[in-house]
């Protein structure tokens, strides 16, 4: 447990000071619960992409996945399926196409970034091959999720706490976390210790897929369309959340509480800048310089540790 | 090691208080609600205008229209463009100017229909909802009115007529449009196409539509990728500003143009479609661009801040009067066009400045 999220932590605090002083009507609790729906499937998928990337991989198709499995989806309720059964066959659609990607991976030894960049093509490209430019429509029944409040608190939101909690406790409490830290520490080490790295790898990716496929009803649920063209760019907030969050993109460094941070600070600052009007190429001007301080950051804090343990 | 540990856990909760305590200060501060509410005695209406993409300089002149209008109604005027030109980011605009204290949405949507969850509850906060440029098509009662450029069923065959004049009504052409899903862009095409069916257009041919997404080095991209395809290609029609440039550029560099070094012994290509003056008078001064069309966008951000300065409940068949602009007709569903084509070419483009 050496990896304490600090960086995302202190940069959380002074961006809500800050926040707080750039424009009066940020701070409402209300508002801020009912933004965090926007932010619900970035969230589930960085949870995800948390073990992707500790596991030293990367999944860059989780956008695309997202809007294949959302697409599906919405075709298989206009057709007439019920919801619980279309809810299930999102969870295993995400999760197969997710499931592809490790298999390429970890059997065919192909390197992540070179698969998961081919699959977001292909999997983005055969829902606009199914739909072309149109848009399905999804029955009233199944909208509206985001409006749905348990608690005052709206649904997706619990949603992704309930997966930080259940994806926590798998990453740091498991024996199966221990070896997707391993493996992204020394896969070769990993690999002589008789771990199994194949499936470990596949079910990472696997997780992922999921992770989408549940992203993909809440997409559906809250827009009330699917379309090919929703999500786009998503995969980098993604990643982007994940490495604020503290994970190393070489693997073997990460956690999820460093995650969950990360994602509620850059939700802030977008949120923040947005309400006070700041403009869009301002706002990711700033996102680009977060990700770089907390990379940054995060190499000086290892500086740091190795000369205190080098004195000590 | 164990305190720093805590010390992440509990940054987050200070933050939270830090929050709670800012909340109470600033609530008295500020008295204004969050949201939706008509301005209160001698508060200014809050107009903002949620154009498709940034730094697209067409929408750039649709807010030169509120703003010359704005000091006049007595108006507080905002643009915000989402980060990237696509439906979800549009969303996160919407929220937060809602929270920002909005009373009047003023967007050119990215999709049919995405948005409609999210202009909903705008809506049902009191917001007023006015789409321009591009509409809700299908969607409408997801808006309160919308400011359309000018009549669209006319656009796609007077582009055509356009290109089919400088290409003396015969050969192969191709479209360069913006986003697959464009409403207007779309409808646009689908004019041409019908048009095409006259006897007049029987010797031109469609060859391909290629789609730029309104970004500048993917529609130069694909500009290049028509001319290597399409050897016999004779005319290219991008009903898009950014289209257009990239194209003209392409064209220029090419030196394929009508009288361009390479064109000899050929017609050469021509090129038209819709965009600015400003941004096409280089290229008619060169002659790689010969006429293009275009309304004036301005004309539609004035349209649309005086509906929302008036906060104006409209119907099909009301009219009003703006001074010093004229009288407009509400259409059905509530559509208002703002005006008509112009054609723009060598002998009147100097005349025009946006």
């Amino acid at each position: 447990m050496k990896d304490r999220p600090i960086v995302p932590a202190v940069l959380l605090v002074i961006g809500t000071i800050l926040a707080s002083r750039l424009s009066p009507h940020f701070l409402d609790i209300h508002y801020l619960l009912d933004t965090s729906t926007l932010y619900a499937e970035t969230g589930l998928m960085a949870l995800a992409m948390t073990f992707v990337i500790i596991s030293g991989n990367i999944d860059l198709s989780v956008g695309s996945n997202l809007v294949l499995t959302a697409c599906l989806s919405a075709k298989l309720l206009a057709a007439g399926w019920g919801i619980p059964s279309v809810v299930v066959a999102a969870c295993l659609m995400g999760t197969c196409f997710g499931a592809i990607n490790g298999w390429l991976v970890a059997k065919l030894k192909l390197p992540s970034f070179l698969v998961t960049l081919g699959t977001m093509a292909i999997y983005r490209g055969i829902a606009q091959a199914m739909l072309g430019p149109a848009s399905v429509k999804l029955p009233k029944a199944f909208t509206g999720l985001d409006q749905l409040l348990w608690f005052k608190i709206p649904v997706p939101f619990l949603i992704f706490l309930f997966a930080t909690l259940v994806t926590g406790l798998i990453l740091h409490r498991t024996v199966f976390g221990r070896w997707v830290f391993s493996i992204g520490t020394s896969e070769r080490a990993s690999t002589y210790s008789g771990l199994p790295v194949d499936r470990t790898k596949i079910i990472v990716f696997a997780l992922s897929g999921l992770m989408c496929g549940i992203g993909a009803l809440l997409i559906d649920s809250r827009l009330g369309v699917a379309r090919h063209d929703l999500a786009r760019g998503i995969e980098l907030d993604v990643i982007t959340v994940v490495v604020v969050g503290g994970a190393a993109i070489t693997g073997g460094k990460g956690s999820t509480l460093g995650t969950v941070l990360a994602l509620f600070l850059v939700m802030l600052v977008r949120t923040a800048m947005g309400v006070a009007n700041v403009k869009a190429e301002y706002q990711l001007t700033v996102i680009g310089g977060l990700l770089i301080l907390a990379v940054l950051a995060g190499n000086l804090g290892q500086l740091f540790n190795r000369r205190s343990a080098a004195r000590r | 090691m164990n305190f720093q540990r805590k010390f992440a856990l509990l940054l987050p909760i200070l933050a939270l208080v830090a929050a709670g305590c800012g909340k109470g200060s600033t609530e008295t501060a500020s008295s204004p609600e969050a949201s939706g509410s008509p301005a209160a005695t001698g508060e200014k209406v809050k107009v903002v205008f949620i154009p498709k993409n940034t730094g697209n300089p067409y929408f750039t002149q649709v807010a030169k229209g509120f703003e010359s209008s704005a000091a006049s109604l007595g108006i507080d005027f905002n643009t915000q463009a989402p980060a990237t030109g696509d439906a979800t980011s549009q969303l996160e605009v919407i929220k937060n100017q809602v929270q920002g204290g909005a009373n009047v949405i003023v967007i050119s949507a990215n999709s049919p229909d995405a948005l409609n969850e999210a202009l909903d509850q705008a809506k049902e906060k009191g917001v007023e909802v006015i789409t321009v440029d591009s509409d809700l098509t299908g969607n409408e009662s997801h808006r309160d009115a919308a400011v359309l450029p000018t009549d669209f069923s006319k656009i796609g065959p007077a582009q055509l007529e356009l290109l089919a004049k400088t290409m003396n009504y015969e050969g192969e052409f191709a479209i360069l449009s913006a986003t697959t899903d464009a409403p207007n862009q779309n409808a646009w095409i689908e004019g041409m196409k019908t048009a095409m069916k006259n006897p007049t257009y029987a010797k031109m041919k469609l060859v391909e539509i290629v789609y730029g997404d309104d970004e500048p080095q993917k529609s130069s991209t694909e500009a290049e990728g028509l001319l290597t395809k399409h050897p016999n290609l004779r005319g290219i029609l991008s009903p898009t500003s950014v289209g257009l440039a990239a194209t003209a550029q392409v064209l220029e560099n090419s030196g394929l143009y009508p009288g361009g070094p390479k064109a000899t012994g050929r017609p050469g290509i021509v090129l038209t479609g819709l965009s600015t003056p400003n941004q096409m008078k280089k290229a008619v001064a060169k002659g790689v661009v010969a006429s293009f069309q275009l309304w004036d966008p301005a004309d539609m951000g004035t349209i649309a801040a005086y509906l929302g300065a008036k906060k104006m409940k409209v119907k099909p068949g009301d009219t009003f009067e703006i001074p010093g602009k004229g009288k407009f007709t509400v259409g059905e569903k509530n559509v208002i066009y703002a005006g008509s084509l112009l054609t723009f070419d060598k002998t009147n483009i100097d005349k025009y400045d946006f």
